[in-house]
């Protein structure tokens, strides 16, 4: 099954391991006591470890030059992957949504509301994962500094609801005006930006961002943030915690549906072709005449307008904010979801996102790794299947006859 | 006599201390195909996009004349889509399709700039969006049917032949309704019958109104497509003429062939 | 007058650190146009190898100076393991795939290392061991200077000293600064690019390692998220300086270390964090190639 070749490269390859990780996974020094660890079933782990995992990846790359050489003797005809095929009928995407639907609307009353309030963080990264996967997936542009619309929008509704007494779905619209108000801002400087400084950058704005709201007291109340921040209104009725979780969820039901119907209808239009384009060659893409100052700022305003919604029901949920919850971390977090979904796929997206989300969640016992285990993901999804899990798929059309086209 | 479509006085485009292109002078008529012709390195594409805006001219003036009779646009400066925009549309050397849309996408992106729908329209699909879609899905398909792609309306553009995504780019390039098509190097890296093909392409654009400034290196193709012929070497312009005058020129056979020890 | 002599010496601590990771990001940048962005990371790692060896070995009684060349010994050889494993696991794969996908990789293995020694060892801060003692013919100027700064600037312009001649008159230097200009062609002569190309990466990563070993005795402790704040530092250094130069690397650390070191003296020492990311922000969007680094122009 595996050659002598194999195993040895394998071998190899633990001992390295085993070699590289010692001082930090073998030694573990306590200063203050003077006394030292020498933690040595972790050198064997290692070991074990990484030769199972090198032994998979060399038989992975074998079986893929396999399946190259054979697709191209007998010139095979691509199978649609059966995702696609779901996806695009109507016949099965239809009931397939109906039935997602109606589970979702039943979820709260099978499961406990600590399992709803779970459920509702995913949603939220949902939401912040499309929004995301305008700027990134489909326009190409590398952002991470995205917590920062998601800051913009909690903050606006902390901030309003402290000094105005502002409520919740007043503050809604606001925080996306706001947020897209500021993707607009952070996106000027950018426009002349090539892939990797645009990326510095906008990292460098979150960050500036985040730093300013910890440190300017009398705008932000500093690190110690903003708390009683209400809860959404339901008709002046004072609703219980379990009440008040469960309207938020449904709330969140509706915003995500909102957000994939939005969505949905850009990436198919004209201005969804134009970021693509924009994404797939910026020069070609300014040659066919298409303005790509304008492209790349609706882009990035109508990214952050998602974010500054999560960001209004994220102080609404919370009841309390601070600069804490908006680090770099966590527009990584939101950009390993697009990554492992799929650049450009809603449906990847999705997956993504509550992949990311619950999995962690309900491998509880694990969640020290949960951080570990996204850092991962991002490096082997690059190198292994960089269009997501679920690759986007373009629109078709039907042409009826030679003379005359119609679209599907 | 009306007006040359596309007028070129004096163009000059300086990189640091390299003078790329100097004093380049150069006329396309309405209803003309002329050729941009010259060695390796002579400057031809420099001049393509020191005219479609990707490069800024350092000297002389870029002038648009719409065969409508509205009025001249000066190009300098103006930025590519905006050049593309005033009716100036081009393809690349190096093939610089949308590899990941679709045949029929690539040229619904042409026809960007000649529609209007944004966020609002596209959200709530009004009518007047619903209408401009329709009719840029059919005015692509009809130029993809002009161009022999009409099969291949769903394919990716990566997965195409060589000589189909050529042709991808012209169709691409006619859907931003141009006067004046600027094509580099349409027939590179195409068979004879592919060759004849795009010769008849080439063609039928002219009838069919548009005026067409092309750089080839196929020499068959230029004598039979050309009403002029444009020869620079070194960014300078070494002759000018009908296809017959250029090709017995002899500084256009010294900078191809180099010159006779004998002569 | 006396602060501001402080302040100097201090800047230039700070510069030279800023200067020894930045050196690392500058190498690889230079040579396959990627923004090592787990870089920080791997100074991090030469801090918590050097902590953890040196403190085995002050346990176990060895003499001080012995600790020192140990630990250092250490830090930057693992460091450097950690760079080579870095770049053959998560970047060369990628070589050929567009830029972004390398640098979310990096990203990604930024994180993973993070998590790593978090996991690996401890989420605390830890004590560092002060390895420079105090030297007795530094003691009329310990009020400006202290010898762990004087150090620290020794031993940068030794490296740098080392560095500038290895690269100009070495085999491996030519085969580094051939194979940035033009990988291609430095192929084709025969050069050795992947070895080339780790050599970049083991170097840069040493340079980190002992950069991290010096501040965390300077400051005394250290943590698995220091390297996030002084990567993105000795980032806006490289870019300063003009990315991929390395004498510009050099004079990004110095000037950032002592606009810093000034600021926050006479300004605000809150707002340092922010200094340093809105300097990063200015340079990329007007002036992206730095001080010393050449204009690229892109050909269509």
């Amino acid at each position: 099954m595996f050659s002598i070749e194999q195993l040895k490269k394998s071998l190899l390859v633990s001992l390295w391991f085993a070699f590289l990780t010692f001082p930090l996974l073998v030694i573990k020094v306590d200063p203050i006591e003077r006394t030292v660890q020498w933690r040595w079933e972790n050198m064997a782990l290692v070991a074990i470890g990484s030769f199972l995992v090198s032994l998979l990846v060399r038989v992975f790359y074998k079986h893929q030059e396999r399946r190259r050489e054979r697709k191209s003797a007998l010139d095979a005809v691509e199978r649609e992957p059966w995702m696609q095929v779901i996806l695009k009928e109507p016949r099965y995407l239809y009931p397939l949504s109906g039935a997602v639907l109606l589970c979702s609307l039943i979820f709260p009353h099978l499961f406990s509301t600590y399992q709803t309030n779970i459920m509702i963080t995913a949603l939220m990264y949902v939401m912040l994962g499309l929004g995301l996967n305008i700027v990134v997936g489909l326009a190409g542009l590398l952002d991470l500094g995205y917590v920062a619309f998601y800051a913009v929008g909690a903050y606006s509704y902390a901030l309003l609801n402290y000094h105005f007494d502002l409520g919740f779905w007043m503050a809604l619209p606001i925080g996306a005006l706001m947020a897209a108000l500021f993707g607009v801002l952070l996106g000027f400087p950018v426009l002349r930006l090539r892939g990797d400084y645009l990326a510095i950058v906008t990292l460098g704005f979150g960050e500036i961002i985040r730093l300013i709201l910890e440190n300017w007291n009398d705008f932000s109340q500093g690190p110690s943030g903003i708390s009683n921040i209400p809860r959404p209104g339901f008709f002046g009725i004072e609703l219980s915690l379990e009440g008040a979780i469960l309207y938020l969820y449904y709330i969140m039901i509706a915003m995500v549906i909102f957000t994939i119907f939005v969505v949905n209808r850009l990436q198919d239009s004209r201005i969804g072709r134009a970021w693509v384009a924009l994404r797939e060659d910026e020069i070609a893409c300014q040659a066919m005449g298409i303005d790509k100052r304008k492209t790349k700022l609706t882009a990035f305003a109508l990214g952050a307008t998602w974010a500054g919604l999560v960001g209004v029901i994220f102080a609404a949920k919370t009841t309390f904010i601070n600069p804490a919850s908006f680090t770099f971390l966590e527009s990584a977090i939101i950009l390993c979801i697009v990554v492992l979904g799929g650049m450009g796929s809603i449906f990847g997206v999705i997956v993504g996102a509550l992949v990311l989300i619950l999995l962690p969640e309900y491998l509880r016992a694990l969640s020290d790794y949960r951080m570990l285990a996204f850092g991962a993901v991002l490096v082997t999804m690059m190198i292994f299947r960089p269009q997501g899990v679920v690759a986007n798929i373009r629109r078709s059309y039907q042409f009826k006859s030679k003379s005359e086209g119609e679209s599907q | 006599m009306s007006k040359p479509v596309l007028q070129v006085d004096g163009l000059s485009m300086d990189f640091g201390g390299i003078r790329a292109m100097c004093e380049l002078d150069l006329e396309v008529q309405q209803g003309q195909i002329v050729a941009l012709i010259g060695p390796n390195g002579a400057g031809k594409t420099t001049f393509f996009n020191c005219v479609t805006g990707i490069y800024n001219p350092t000297g002389g003036n870029v002038f648009l004349n719409p065969p409508d009779g509205s009025k001249p646009i000066r190009l300098n400066g103006l930025k590519p889509n905006q050049v593309t925009a005033k009716g100036m549309a081009r393809t690349f050397q190096n093939i610089r399709l949308f590899q990941k849309m679709t045949v029929l996408e690539n040229v619904m992106i042409g026809r960007h700039c000649r529609t209007s729908s944004y966020i609002f329209g596209a959200v709530f699909r009004t009518r007047s969006t619903r209408r401009e879609e329709q009719e840029t899905v059919q005015k692509s398909y009809r130029i993809l049917q002009k161009v022999g792609l009409a099969d291949a309306v769903n394919e990716l553009a990566e997965n195409l032949p060589y000589g189909a995504q050529r042709r991808l780019e012209i169709a691409r390039a006619l859907a931003t309704e141009p006067f004046l098509l600027l094509l580099d190097e349409p027939a590179a890296g195409m068979n004879p019958q592919e060759t004849q093909e795009l010769d008849e392409l080439i063609k039928q654009i002219r009838d069919e109104g548009h005026s067409i400034l092309l750089i080839e290196h196929d020499m068959k193709l230029v004598m039979s497509l050309s009403d002029k012929i444009y020869v620079v070497d070194y960014g300078k312009k070494i002759a000018e003429g009908s296809p017959r005058e250029v090709s017995s020129d002899p500084a256009v056979i010294k900078a191809y062939l180099g010159e006779d020890i004998d002569a | 007058m006396e602060y501001f002599i402080e302040l100097f010496f201090s800047g230039l601590t700070r510069g030279s650190i800023y200067a020894l990771i930045a050196l690392g990001y500058t190498m690889v940048y230079g040579i396959i146009g990627l923004i090592n962005f787990a870089h920080g990371e791997i100074y991090m790692i030469g801090a918590f190898t050097s902590f953890v060896i040196a403190t085995v070995l002050s346990i176990y009684g060895f003499p001080l100076l012995s600790i020192v060349l140990i630990a250092g010994l250490a830090a930057a050889v693992w460091s450097a393991s950690y760079g080579y494993t870095i770049e053959k696991i998560a970047y060369r794969p990628l070589r050929k795939a567009p830029r972004l996908s390398a640098l979310i990789s990096a990203i990604g293995m930024s994180i993973f290392l993070q998590n790593y020694v978090l996991l690996a060892q401890s989420s605390d801060f830890q004590p560092f061991p002060e390895l420079i003692p105090d030297f007795d013919f530094m003691e009329p100027y310990a009020h400006v200077v202290g010898s762990s700064d004087m150090v620290i600037l020794l031993t940068t312009a030794l490296v740098m000293v080392g560095l500038t001649l290895l690269i100009k008159f070495s085999r491996i230097g030519k085969a580094m600064r051939a194979t940035s200009q033009d990988r291609t062609m430095a192929m084709l002569v025969g050069i050795d690019v992947n070895r080339v190309i780790s050599m970049t990466f083991i170097i840069g990563s040493a340079l980190a390692a002992i950069g991290g070993m010096l501040v965390a005795s300077h400051i005394g402790q250290i943590n698995f998220f220091i390297g996030f704040i002084a990567g993105i530092k000795a980032f806006t250094a490289a870019v300063l300086g003009g990315i991929g130069s390395i004498p510009g690397a050099v004079l990004g650390g110095f000037v950032l270390g002592l606009t810093e070191s000034f600021a926050t003296g006479y300004v605000s020492s809150d707002y340092e964090d922010v200094f340093a990311f809105s300097l990063l922000v200015l340079i990329l969007i007007f002036k992206p190639a730095g001080l010393l680094g050449r204009e690229e122009t892109q050909k269509v």
